[in-house]
């Protein structure tokens, strides 16, 4: 299904995108690419310092708490409901691409909608989580958590955890912001004057990189 | 934006091949993944059965493949042309060398300290007592 190019076809000759994607659309992906190394930074100056530990906390210990049921012990289980929700809101973001592509202004507002729908739950839950966690004593500089070995932990836990998913959490605000200013310009007929949905398309494009970027700190900070 | 005009023309206009088949299959694949994750961490919580570390290596294997597949079915980076994809894919290449150098710093660290940091290496041996529980019930405004 990959896009053809017929062959012969010389894209650096000039007078073309040797890309073929639209100029802000590239930018879009550049951007990213220097929004992964900011991540990639984050998250690899994690591992050195877990690598430099002796051990670290069992996030099965830590992260098995969930809404309402109070007491119970389920491991990872509210996490991977922030997973789930992630997910669906991504696919719900394909959709008002896939209906931006075909100039249908309703589906995308109704697409867009639940996009942002799904990235406020998901803020939601960041929050109940950072509240309950800040409830049983861990914030930056302190953590009541001992290493999976019962030995004593160091605070590197909760200043990494807390700084990086609030530094994806902060994406996720933002995504949430951009894509809610997408619906207002849909709703004005914005994209309908202008004859295309592209913006529609990079606000995808930043979202689903926030989606991404969740994948590696579900797997650095829940599995791991 | 005001060249937005001459640049639609300048690009192949793509042939809405916007395939919601497509997409659902991905959001499958992706859902399964995760379950999949999950519970082997579960399992690996309840029964420590297997190493940690070929578990990590899975882990790792399965969020790489859920990469894969946001960056090119959802961004749709898969269906551009081979260009765009390179321009992505090559500097992304980076991050090899950076994982390997940067965990190869931090274990050379680990080794360092428990030679020479007498400290550290008391504190990876010695067992902390754990504190007495919070009782729930005890802080307000907790259901």
């Amino acid at each position: 299904m990959a896009h053809t190019v017929p062959v012969g076809q010389k894209w650096w000759s000039g007078g073309r995108s040797p890309f073929n994607v639209e100029y802000g659309k590239l930018m879009m992906w550049y951007f990213l690419m220097s929004d992964a190394f900011t991540f990639g930074a984050f998250l690899i100056s994690y591992g050195t310092i877990r690598f430099s530990s002796s051990s670290w906390p069992n996030p099965n210990e830590v992260f098995r708490s969930f809404p309402i049921i109070g007491e119970m012990s389920v491991p990872l289980a509210f996490v991977s409901l922030m997973t789930f929700i992630l997910i669906m809101s991504s696919v719900t973001m394909v959709m008002a691409v896939g209906a931006g592509q075909i100039h249908d202004r309703k589906a995308v507002m109704k697409w867009m909608f639940l996009t942002i729908l799904g990235g406020l739950a998901f803020l939601g839950c960041q929050a109940w989580e950072w509240t309950h966690l800040h409830e049983e004593g861990a914030w930056w500089g302190r953590n009541p958590f001992m290493n999976i070995d019962g030995t004593q932990s160091t605070t590197n836990f909760t200043n990494y955890f807390f700084t990086i998913t609030g530094f994806h959490g902060f994406h996720v605000f933002s995504g949430v912001i951009i894509n809610i200013i997408m619906l207002i310009k849909t709703w004005r007929g914005d994209f309908e004057r202008k004859g295309h949905y592209l913006m529609i398309e990079k606000a995808g494009l930043y979202w689903h990189f926030v989606d991404l970027v969740w994948v590696f700190v579900f797997t650095c900070f829940y599995l791991l | 934006m005001d060249s937005s005009q001459g640049t639609t023309t300048h690009f192949e206009k793509e042939k809405t091949s916007f395939d919601t088949k497509a997409v659902w299959r991905t959001f499958w694949i992706l859902l399964g993944i995760t379950l999949f994750e999950l519970i082997i961490a579960i399992i690996y919580y309840e029964t420590q059965f297997f190493p940690k570390h070929i578990l990590n290596g899975v882990f790792v294997i399965m969020t790489l493949a859920k990469a894969f597949f946001i960056v090119a079915e959802f961004m749709h980076l898969g269906h551009e042309i081979k260009n765009l994809i390179m321009t992505i894919a090559i500097p992304a290449c980076l991050f090899i060398w950076f994982l390997i150098a940067f965990m190869w710093d931090g274990s050379s660290y680990h080794e360092l300290r428990m030679r020479y940091d007498s400290y550290q290496y008391e504190q990876s041996k010695t067992k902390v007592v754990q504190p007495e529980k919070h009782e729930e019930g005890k802080k307000p405004g907790k259901e």
